[in-house]
This record gives C-alpha cells, sequence and structure tokens, in this order.
C-alpha cells in the first residue's frame, strides 16, 4: 500500500502538472479537490483518465468518484481492492 | 527573447519553448502553480501580460468589466490541436485527456488571462495570416470610442511549435501630452512588432 | 449611428439545407440527433447530429468539383452560395469584410488519412477563409473569429460594431464546424455527451448532443426589407468573461448577467424572447437560468434549439441567431426540443410548445469555454 501511495503521487503529479509539489509535499489522506491540494473538475476528470490508463479502472457514476477521488489513500484502496478481485 | 518597453530585459539560450518559458517563470520568479497546467499558446500570453502588467501595474485603476483583452495570431490553437490528436492517433491506446483538449481552443488564452487579473470585460480573438495592425487598432478603437472598455490588453500570440512570437500591448486613455507614451497607431506597433523580428 | 440590417441567411444543418427546410423540420418538431455508428469518428456508437455526406457531394457536384473541397468547405461554400445568392448586393468591392466563425475548421486534415490530400497549409483556419474568400471573390482580407462556443454570436457583434463603426458597408459571415473524432473524442473525456437526444433544461439531462452546421449571415447598412414588410436590425452586442474557470461555467451566472445587464442599459429595447445556449449539461442550463433571473427576464419566454440540431458549435451562434430572426419574421416561438420539466432551481419561462405572437426582438445569449459569454439583440422596424 505505502509504495502504490508513493508511487501514485508521482502519477499524480506528472499527469497534473504540478511542477512545483513533490510527493513529499502531498498528505495522502487530505481532500485532494478544494482543500488540501485544490484541484479542479479538470482535474478530476484527468485522475479517472489516469486510473483507467495505468490501472484499467473506471470510475461508473459520479458518487463513486467522489469517493474514490478523496484522497491519495482512497485512490490506494480503490486500485488495491479492484486489482485483487 | 524578451523586450519591455523597448528595453531588452531578458534573453533565454533555450530554443524550445517549453525551457524558455519555464525559465522567464524562473527569472522573473512568478509564483503561479496554474502555470504549469497551461498550454504553450496560454504560457506565451500569460507571460507576455505578466510582465507588461507588471511594468504598468493598471490592475488597479480600472473596474474588472471595463478592461478587453483583444489577441489575434495566425494558427489558432494547432499546436495543442496536434497534442490532442496524439493522443487518439491509436485506437489500442485511446487516451483523450480533458486537461489537453481544453486547450485546443485559442480563447482559452484570454479566458487564462482573465482568471490571473479579474478581468470581465471584451475578449475577442481573431485569426488572420499575418499581424494586422490596421484591422486590431480600428477593431480597438471602436471600442474605446463607444465606451465599452476603457483599457485594453491586446496583441498577436502566435505559437507552432518551436516557432513562436508574442507582442502584446496595453492600451488607456491618456492625455495626449503624456511624454515617452506611443499612439495606438497602426504604424506605431507595426514599428513595435518589426522590432522582434 | 449607422443601422445594421439583415439582407439574407442560410442554415445547413441534418434538418435541411436551407433556413426554410430546417424551419419546417423543426415545426414539424423533428430532430436530426440520431444514434450514429461511424468508426472513424468513435469506437463506439454515439448520439449526433450529422450533416449527410452524399447528400452534401451531390448537391454540391450541381455546381462545382466537390474533390477539390475538403467537407469543412464544400458545407460553408453551399450556405453561402444560397445566402449570397438571395441578396442583390454587390459584395466583391472594398466595402465588404468576410468573417468566418469556426472552433476547429478543417480539424480532420489532421487524421492520417487525409494528412496529404490537401497539402500541410490548409489546415490553418486563414487559410480556410483565404479559400472562401478567392471563391466568393470578396476583396478584403478576412477574418476568422474564434471564441468557443460563442463564436457565432461575437462574429455578428465584431460584424455589426465594424459596419456601426463605418469601416465596411457589408459584412459576410459564415459559422461553420463538422464532427470529426478529434471533437468527439475531446467532449466525451469532459464527460458532457447525453446518453440519449440532449434534452436542454429538462430534469433528466444529462449532457449535449454534438451536431454539425453551417450558417451565412449577411449584414448591411443598406435598408433591405428582409422580414416581409419589416426591416430585420441588429441591435447591441456584448461579450465578456466569467474570470472564474477555464471550462466550468461560472456558478453565480457572472459573465453572463454582465453581458446581458450591460445590453439592457444600453439598448432601448425591451426583450420580448430569449434564445437560450441551453446545451442541456447540467452546469450550463443552471448558469444561464441564474444569470437570467439576476437579469430581471425571468418571466420572458425562452427556448433552446439545441434539441433539435444538438451542438454546432463555431455554427451554433449564427444559426441560432438566424432561427431567432425567423421566430421574429414569423410570429412563433418553437418548442424547446427534448424538454419536459423543469432541471433548473431558478424559474424561468421555458417555452415547450409553439407559442404564437407577435415578437418584436430577440435576446441571444451564448457561453463557452475560456470562461466567454456574449449576449446580443435582434429587432424588426
Amino acid at each position: 500500500m505505502e509504495q502504490l501511495i508513493q508511487k501514485l503521487k508521482e502519477e499524480i503529479i506528472v499527469a497534473l502538472n504540478l511542477s512545483e509539489m513533490k510527493p513529499e509535499n502531498i498528505d495522502e489522506k487530505a481532500p485532494l479537490f478544494v482543500d488540501g491540494l485544490g484541484l479542479d473538475s479538470i482535474d478530476a476528470l484527468e485522475l479517472t483518465v489516469l486510473l483507467e490508463k495505468k490501472y484499467g479502472l473506471k470510475i461508473n457514476t459520479a458518487e463513486e468518484g467522489k469517493k474514490v477521488l478523496y484522497s491519495v489513500r482512497s485512490m490506494a484502496e480503490f486500485i488495491t481492492v479492484n486489482n485483487k478481485s | 527573447m524578451v523586450i519591455v518597453d523597448n528595453k531588452s530585459v531578458y534573453s533565454g539560450t533555450s530554443a524550445d519553448f517549453g525551457e524558455f518559458s519555464a525559465s522567464i517563470y524562473k527569472h522573473f520568479t512568478i509564483s503561479y502553480p496554474k502555470f504549469h497546467k497551461m498550454d504553450n499558446l496560454s504560457k506565451l500570453a500569460f507571460l507576455s501580460v505578466e510582465l507588461l502588467s507588471g511594468s504598468k501595474k493598471s490592475d488597479h485603476k480600472y473596474k474588472g468589466d471595463e478592461i478587453g483583452i483583444i489577441l489575434m495570431n495566425s494558427s489558432s490553437s494547432l499546436d495543442t490541436d496536434r497534442h490532442h490528436q496524439d493522443t487518439i492517433i491509436d485506437r489500442s491506446n485511446y487516451f483523450p485527456s480533458p486537461s489537453v483538449f481544453v486547450y485546443t481552443l485559442p480563447n482559452v488564452a484570454i479566458g487564462e488571462i482573465s482568471i490571473r487579473h479579474k478581468i470581465f470585460g471584451e475578449g475577442n480573438f481573431f485569426v488572420m495570416e499575418k499581424f494586422n495592425p490596421q484591422f486590431i487598432v480600428s477593431y480597438i478603437q471602436q471600442l474605446f470610442y463607444n465606451e465599452i472598455i476603457k483599457c485594453c490588453i491586446a496583441g498577436w500570440v502566435e505559437i507552432d511549435g518551436n516557432d513562436y512570437e508574442s507582442v502584446v500591448f496595453l492600451i488607456e486613455k491618456t492625455d495626449r501630452t503624456d511624454k515617452g507614451i506611443a499612439n495606438f497607431e497602426p504604424g506605431t506597433i507595426q514599428k513595435i512588432y518589426n522590432k522582434m523580428k | 449611428m449607422t443601422d445594421v440590417f439583415i439582407s439574407s441567411d442560410n442554415i445547413i444543418t441534418s434538418l435541411g439545407f436551407s433556413t426554410g427546410e430546417n424551419a419546417a423540420n423543426m415545426l414539424a418538431d423533428n430532430t436530426g440527433i440520431q444514434l450514429t455508428e461511424n468508426e472513424r469518428i468513435a469506437p463506439v456508437p454515439f448520439y449526433a447530429s450529422l450533416i449527410n455526406s452524399e447528400q452534401l457531394y451531390d448537391r454540391f457536384s450541381t455546381f462545382d468539383d466537390p474533390d477539390k473541397f475538403t467537407r469543412f468547405e464544400q458545407l460553408a461554400i453551399c450556405s453561402l452560395k444560397d445566402a449570397l445568392s438571395d441578396t442583390e448586393i454587390d459584395f466583391t468591392d472594398s466595402k465588404t469584410l468576410f468573417i468566418l466563425s469556426t472552433t476547429k475548421g478543417n480539424i480532420d486534415l489532421l487524421e492520417k488519412e487525409n494528412e496529404h490530400k490537401f497539402g500541410r497549409e490548409r489546415i490553418y483556419l486563414w487559410n480556410t477563409a483565404r479559400l472562401l474568400q478567392s471563391y466568393f471573390k470578396f476583396l478584403n482580407e478576412p477574418v476568422v473569429i474564434s471564441n468557443a462556443c460563442i463564436s457565432g454570436v461575437q462574429a455578428i457583434i465584431t460584424g455589426a460594431r465594424l459596419i456601426r463603426a463605418n469601416l465596411f458597408e457589408n459584412v459576410v459571415i459564415n459559422g461553420t464546424d463538422i464532427i470529426t473524432e478529434f471533437v468527439l473524442s475531446g467532449f466525451n473525456s469532459f464527460q458532457s455527451l447525453s446518453t440519449g437526444p440532449c434534452r436542454p433544461f429538462d430534469k433528466t439531462r444529462n449532457g449535449l448532443s454534438l451536431g454539425e452546421g453551417s450558417g451565412t449571415i449577411i449584414l448591411t447598412s443598406k435598408p433591405v426589407m428582409s422580414g416581409g414588410t419589416n426591416y430585420i436590425l441588429v441591435g447591441e452586442g456584448f461579450s465578456t468573461n466569467d474570470a472564474n474557470h477555464i471550462s466550468g461555467p461560472s456558478r453565480t451566472g457572472e459573465g453572463l448577467f454582465i453581458a446581458i445587464n450591460r445590453l439592457l442599459k444600453k439598448s432601448p429595447l425591451t426583450v420580448d424572447y430569449i434564445s437560450a445556449h441551453g446545451t442541456a449539461t447540467l452546469y450550463n442550463d443552471e448558469m444561464e437560468s441564474i444569470a437570467i433571473t439576476r437579469a430581471g427576464l425571468q418571466s420572458v419566454p425562452i427556448n433552446s434549439f439545441k434539441g433539435y440540431w444538438g451542438h454546432t458549435l463555431g455554427a451554433a451562434g449564427i444559426i441560432e441567431s438566424i432561427m431567432g430572426i425567423w421566430s421574429i419574421k414569423n410570429s412563433v416561438i418553437l418548442n424547446t426540443k427534448g424538454y419536459n420539466e423543469s432541471g433548473v432551481t431558478n424559474p424561468i419561462f421555458i417555452v415547450n410548445k409553439p407559442v404564437q405572437k407577435e415578437i418584436n426582438t430577440c435576446l441571444k445569449i451564448a457561453s463557452g469555454f475560456g470562461g466567454c459569454n456574449a449576449a446580443l439583440i435582434f429587432y424588426k422596424k
């Protein structure tokens, strides 16, 4: 899990062009949107592309999207759960 | 090379736009993380206006809806269009990116400048073969004449791969006797444009 | 101040090759939005309003060789030709300007199969405008206006201003966009496509439908009666920016509100009818209802044409303005196709069956990516 979180942080920085960010600056439990990293609606869409492209996972509803994309940790948990099944 | 008010203020070393724009951002200690998310056309427009408003400080003189942004170029957003096309060229690796696609419209550069400087006024993006001072001057003059705007950011912001050039002006109604201020006339702005060549 | 008259127009969509054909289909409540299977545009079936390529080819063949022109150019030429044939003004002198309104122009020339057919330069928008200019022998260098989904409205605003400033006597405006893999994949990545034909302002709306269109509107300072015994004129128009987000509409409708409010202050006209942008995305329609209410126009009848021909991008502002003008001429406000029950929080007067009434003015509004908004009024005299 910790390895996956580290990897996700790096991928998020690249995918969202957060050039002034380093993985250690991202708190994996903090909300990604509004507070925390302050991401916006385009970033949310870009993160769903990332999950599909790198992990072959689709988010099916807006509700699910909100839960999965809450934080780096929730994204990692979503990947872990779905890759097992 | 960056020229502000007829003075050369920075010369980059890289011909690559990505490196050059990043070096300008760093050199002038600009702090605006959203910059890194922009496409090249928006970066070019953003940096041009950033250095312009830094030297003129007109942000507080006018209300947001009194300022207009009129830009022009010849390649529209083709530079980013090619980038988006690359993401859909292979059906087995088909991942169109929303953060690329949104920039496949040239006027998004106007949106980025508007967000940065809280500008709500007239915006228009024109595409013509070459920088056309006659057209841009007469269009902006009627905006002033009809009191649609009191201040205007206008210019030519062109990028097509590593061919790029940008000339941006800040236009205000002012006392004709003000020294050192150029008149907004086709001949004058053509001369300023030619200096870059 | 010089008055700006509308001399003639044309609309081409999947519903027909003239303004009349389109209007007849819309009156009959027909939609051009269909479930489409086209591997070249998308790997899976999608809802869109596409113009039949063979029909376009055949029509073009009656006057010129279609193989010399791209699909985009065929459309724009057909539309311009029809509108120009309907007026006696000479457009080949220095008093006429040609404006092309488009978001993507010949964008299908980026596709591998098309890359070499027309040469590398053909994709540049200025070059497309040049080609149309020389085809119709317009003298002045043409101007392309590319402002996302407000392009068409912005082009009419700009054209009218240039005439009022006495810079030109006539402005010929064509707005065209085609739906290609480029456009569809992009809107799909934004998750903004509807799962069925789009339903503007409706409770069940879940996105937009894309559409192809080409429209031509001719503005002139010469008084011509294009509305039977009436003149149809272009009134004030303004564009603004939300200064909020590059893709999401403002939650407060700020930019659109400023544009409408400025128009209401400057223009002596009262608004009889509003032709909305009404894309049927959750946020756009909600934003429009807020801006309209803030401007005090919530009891003015409003409709959206997107349920008939989808979102035609750079053509939208042109063809929807022409239909707004058609409504003035014919004293009919058309139904908002796809609308059933209001799904916006502000109660506005959404037209859900054709209304017969005298209409003196039509307010056209539009909003788009980049946070841009526009408002423009047409009237009869």
